[in-house]
This record gives structure tokens, sequence and C-alpha cells, in this order.
């Protein structure tokens, strides 16, 4: 019995240059114009280990994201490290989607998709950060699931895998039985990098756009998506003040330290 | 993942139809507190302060959930830290986290008592809890909030929930406005925990878990303790490398000075990605939010994602060789130079005067 997985990825503004991103204190927009979008780094982390299942075990790997046109770009990718096939949710009822809308239209995406045994999630994203999405998505299609996963090991006879997802103290060994929603980290493997041939191949693999008709079809109502089917708002944004008046001691280095040390001292702080 | 609203935000609620606020259904605040080993989680005694304030402010009550194998014990700190009224759900299967269980017998527990507010901690465990709670519910939850406080949004008073946004560059209020409850996560070390009082009075209910095997989907089988993790969030002094601290000589260098200092180790986002530090003690908005007494930042540059993870620390020390460097912006002192000559240096001055 082969496994069909698939894959949620993110196309994220590069986190490296998230610095460069601006707020217009007039009008609370935030600017992010000239920052090249890249797959959200720990999703590579849940294709690759996709691959691995796959490998193993046979079966395929789709790979799935919600996004505006040029998150294609993201799909490909993974279809140039090895996928089988990509699906792009893309529709303008999609936008200004919280965590809440985006897991519902993300399972009717995987409904309409086909039937997978198992859907593999980054743990979160780098520009939300919330790590909300992959339990959501579970309950959004009425799935078990386990985040913060590091290591998984799949028990086909059984129908069901054991992992480790990892707690302050050390893990979690779980059992959980497939379907379910798996959410991983980066630790869990060392993604591959494309290859030429990989990147040769892509350009013959599937992309199909799906867009709110075969979200509603897969059974979720417009009002779900998007903005519309969002509780939380965003109220503001201000620029964060966190600075405080350094203070900064010179000298060769055995005199910046022995200065250090004392003013520490003297505070109390040692 | 406020992904294209963040963008939006500007016209985002003027667009939303606005109904008439009922402040009563934001009155009544319920914490979820986690339990190790029969203890309270310190983030939800932190939480629970905050939660007193906001009950003060909307003349409402704060109540405790705790769901373990025995929760007494448990029951007794919340109280003692404020909880006016605490739900313990006791059963031995309930010893180690259970995903299905603990969701569904928190949905059950909010459909019943109808909190306006639902406040939880964001460790790994609770940020798993939350979103699938939030789901079934259908309602908002808002994650790693630095702040939480009533404001007068669009013309009515409502929770305002402050998250720090693009690995904390910018910080973004996020209200909930129709949907209740509103719910939130808060990391460990990012509010101030209260003063216990022994002898608040509280009162105690227990809930039956009403559970079966179905509710164990995902079943935890044991857990492995690894290392002494936990201690960072409670780590007077932590030691803290970047990607820079590496060629001064690595690991073995922070460590000394950690334990020079009785202090812990910890690492940026790029130190640990390159497996220098464990994830587990990634200082960061993607990682562990911490206030220790002195924080020590080693060759790291001091962008905004990781210097949110310890901005509330009360001293802040930076040394990298880069003098213009942002995260001397921040520190409270700052050293220059070759990193390779400070901290064996600082290590040895240490040493000299004990």
């Amino acid at each position: 019995m082969p496994l069909n997985i698939l894959v949620c990825i993110k196309q994220v503004p590069d986190p490296e240059q998230f610095d460069r991103i601006t707020l217009d204190p007039a009008t609370g927009s935030i600017n992010r114009a000239g920052i090249p979008p890249v797959t959200n780094p720990v999703d590579r982390h849940a294709i690759e280990e996709a691959l691995r299942i796959r490998e193993a075990f046979g079966g395929s790997v789709a790979v799935l994201t919600m996004g505006p046109p040029q998150a294609r770009k993201c799909l490909e990718d993974a279809l140039a490290m090895g996928a089988d096939r990509g699906v792009l949710l893309c529709d303008m009822a999609f936008a200004g989607a919280d965590t809440l809308a985006t897991a519902a239209v993300l399972a009717a995406g995987i409904r309409s998709a086909g039937d997978f045994d198992l859907v593999l999630c980054g743990n979160e994203s780098v520009d939300g950060a919330t790590g909300q999405v992959p339990a959501q998505l579970a309950e959004a299609l009425g799935w078990p699931r386990v985040t913060c996963t590091r290591k998984i090991e799949i028990a086909k006879e059984a129908g069901t895998a054991f992992v480790e997802r990892e707690i302050e103290e050390g893990v979690l060994r779980v059992e959980v039985s497939l379907p379910a929603v798996i959410a991983v980290v980066k630790r869990i493997n060392r993604y591959r990098l494309p290859t030429i041939f990989g990147i040769l191949e892509a350009g013959k693999k599937e992309i199909a756009e799906v867009g709110c008709a075969a979200c509603e079809c897969a059974g979720l109502v417009a009002e779900a998506m998007g903005l519309a089917g969002s509780p939380t708002r965003v109220a503001g944004v201000f620029q964060s003040h966190r600075k405080r008046h350094v203070e900064m001691i010179g000298g060769e280095s055995k005199d910046a330290a022995r200065e250090l040390i004392r003013r520490l001292r003297e505070m109390d702080a040692l | 993942m406020h992904f294209e609203s963040v963008n939006e935000c500007g016209s985002a609620l003027s667009e939303e139809r606005i109904r008439h606020y009922e402040k009563d259904h934001m009155k009544d605040i319920l914490v979820w507190a986690e339990q190790r080993d029969g203890r309270a989680a310190g983030v939800a005694l932190e939480i629970l302060k905050k939660a007193l304030d906001l009950a003060t402010s909307l003349e409402g009550q704060v109540s405790a959930v705790v769901i373990g194998k025995e929760c007494r014990e448990c029951a007794a700190e919340l109280i003692a830290y404020g909880a006016g009224r605490v739900f313990a759900v006791e059963d031995p299967r309930l010893g180690l986290y259970q995903a299905d269980a603990c969701t569904k017998i928190l949905c059950r527990l909010i459909g019943e008592i109808r909190p306006g507010i639902v406040l939880m901690g964001g460790t790994s465990v609770g940020a798993d809890l939350a979103p699938a709670v939030a789901a079934r519910l259908g309602t908002g939850l808002t994650a790693h909030c630095t702040d939480l406080h009533i404001e007068a949004v669009e013309g009515r008073d409502q929770l305002v929930m402050v998250v720090p946004g693009w690995r904390g560059s910018m910080m973004v209020k996020i209200v909930c406005p129709e949907k209740r409850p509103v719910m939130a996560t808060i990391r460990p070390g990012v509010l101030e925990r209260g003063r216990p009082d022994p002898s608040r009075k509280g009162e105690i209910v227990a809930v039956s878990p009403d559970i079966d095997e179905e509710d164990f989907r995902a079943r935890t089988l044991e857990r492995v303790l690894e290392s002494e993790e936990s201690a960072l969030e409670q780590a007077k002094i932590i030691v803290s490398g970047g990607f820079g601290f590496y060629e001064a000589g690595g690991v073995d260098l922070l460590d000394q000075l950690a334990r020079a200092l009785g202090g812990v180790t910890a690492g940026s986002r790029p130190a640990c990605d390159a497996g220098w530090i464990p994830e587990s003690r990634m200082v960061g908005q993607s990682g562990r939010t911490v206030s220790p007494d002195l924080f020590i930042s080693i060759g790291a540059s001091g962008a905004p994602h990781y210097t949110t993870g310890f901005a509330k620390a009360k001293l802040i020390v930076a040394i990298d060789k880069n003098s213009k460097a942002p995260i001397f912006d921040i520190a409270d002192f700052g050293i220059v130079g070759d990193l390779k000559e400070i901290i064996p240096a600082l290590v040895e001055e240490l040493k000299a005067k004990e």
C-alpha cells in the first residue's frame, strides 16, 4: 500500500531581509517592496521528509500552497526537489485570511486535490510565525495532528506513525493514526537541493490551479474564506521601540573585561 | 499568519461591518494552566496576573482550568496566584499531554462556562492545543502576544493583543471584533508573575473528563527528558552566542564563560541553524523569550527577531567585533573587539576574584 502525501508550503519574503521592511507612520502600511520571495525555510524540510517517505514506501508527493499567482515559483522549486505535482490555491477570495480562514481554504484545497494518507507542514512560517495553521488545518480536515515533530517513523501495516515531538524538556513519543497532519521542525532532516535533472523534469509536471469555486465544491462556503472568514483583524501597526542607552566600554581586551566585570559587580548583577 | 492583512491593515478595520458591542461578552476570563508533574507551568502564573488586571477593568471573573492525572496541588497554586475558580479535570490517562483529549475537554468546558477571553501559555504544547481549540470553536486566536490591554478601537472597547511582526521589526495590534471567546497565547517569560497569596480563597470544581478511546487518535506514549532546557526561562544569567562567536572558539568558550558566571548558554537563530546550539535553546521570536537579570550577547549583530527574545532582560551586555552592529542599540553595556581575546579575559577576571 503506497502512501499518498501532501505537503503544504508557503512563499514568504526572504527572512534575511526582514530588516528592510519599513512602516509608513502616516498610513500604517507596510512596505516590503524589493524583498525577494522564497519558500518558507522549514517547509523545505517538510518536502524532504515527504520525499524520503515516498522513497521508503512508494506513493506520491503533492505540494500545495495558497497565495498570489507568483507563489507558483515555490511549487516549481518543490517539483524540482522531486515532488510529483503541485496545487496552487489562488483566488482574490482567499486574500486577507488569518490562520482560521487559511486552514479552512487549505483543507478544501486538499479535499479537492485527492485522497491523502498524510499531510506534512513546516511548523511555522517566518513571516506570520504563529505556528497555528497546522493544528487548525487538522481540525478543518477532522484529522489528528502532531506538531513540533523532529522524527517520523511510518508503521504502514498498522496505519499509524510513531513520531517524536519536541517539548521544552525533551520529547514526547506519540503514536498517531493516519491520515494525520504532522508539522515538522528543521532538525528532522537535511534537505536536498534540486539537481539539474530535477529542474528539467519539473517543467513537465502538473501544477493545478484551484480557486474559490473548487473550494466551494469541496464543501467550503465563501464566507469562510479570506478576510470574510477571519475572526481576527489587524487594528494597527507600530514600530517597536526597544532602544536602551548603551555605555561602551573601551580599551584593551583585558582592561575592558575587568571594567565590565567591575561594573556588573557594582550593580549586583553578578 | 496575518499574511495579506498586515499589508492591508490601514483599510482592514474600516471595511469591517461593526456590530453593537456587548461588553458582557468579554468580561470573564479563562486561563488554561499547563501542568507538568502536578505543578502549574510558570507561564500560567504569569498569565494569571495579567488576567486579574484585565478582569478588574472588565469587572469580570478569572477562572483557570487544569487537566492532568492529579490536579489538586496545581489548583491550589492557581488560586494562590489569583484564580477565583479552578476547573480540575483529572484522569489517569492524562498525565502526559494528549492532544485530542485535551482539545475536546477544553472546547466542552469553554462551551459550558462561556468565557469572553481565553488565555493560554504559548509553550510547545500550548501552541499545539490553542489553535485546535480555536478552530473547533470557530473563533479567533492570536499567537505570541507580548501585551494585552483594553483599548477603544473603532469606537468601542476591545481586547487589543500586541504581537511582534516581521521577526520583531514591527509591533502589530490584533483584535477579534465579533467572535467569542477571544483567544490568545503568551510565551513563557513575556509577562511578569504576580505574588502568591496562600490565604486567597477560591473554588475548585472537579470536572469529569468524559473522554473515550476515540479521543486518543494521537496518543502520547511517553516523555523522554533530554536536558535542563526548562532552566532557560528560570536562568538569572544567560550567555548567548550569535553567528560570530564560533570563529572565536565556539561552544567551548561560550560554556566556559557561562560556567564562570553561573549562567546558562543560549544562541541566536543562525547559531542554532549552524548546529552549534540546540534549537531548544534558541532565543528570539521563533525561539524562547527570556527575561534574566543579565543577558550577555556575544558575536550576534542584533537582528530584531533575535533581540525581541530578550528585550525584557534587566541588564543587557553586548560584545561584538562590529561597532556598528544594531545589538549595541538595545544594550546597556557594550564592548567592541576581538571575541577571541575578550571572552577568555572575562573568564580570567571572573575566576581571579572568586
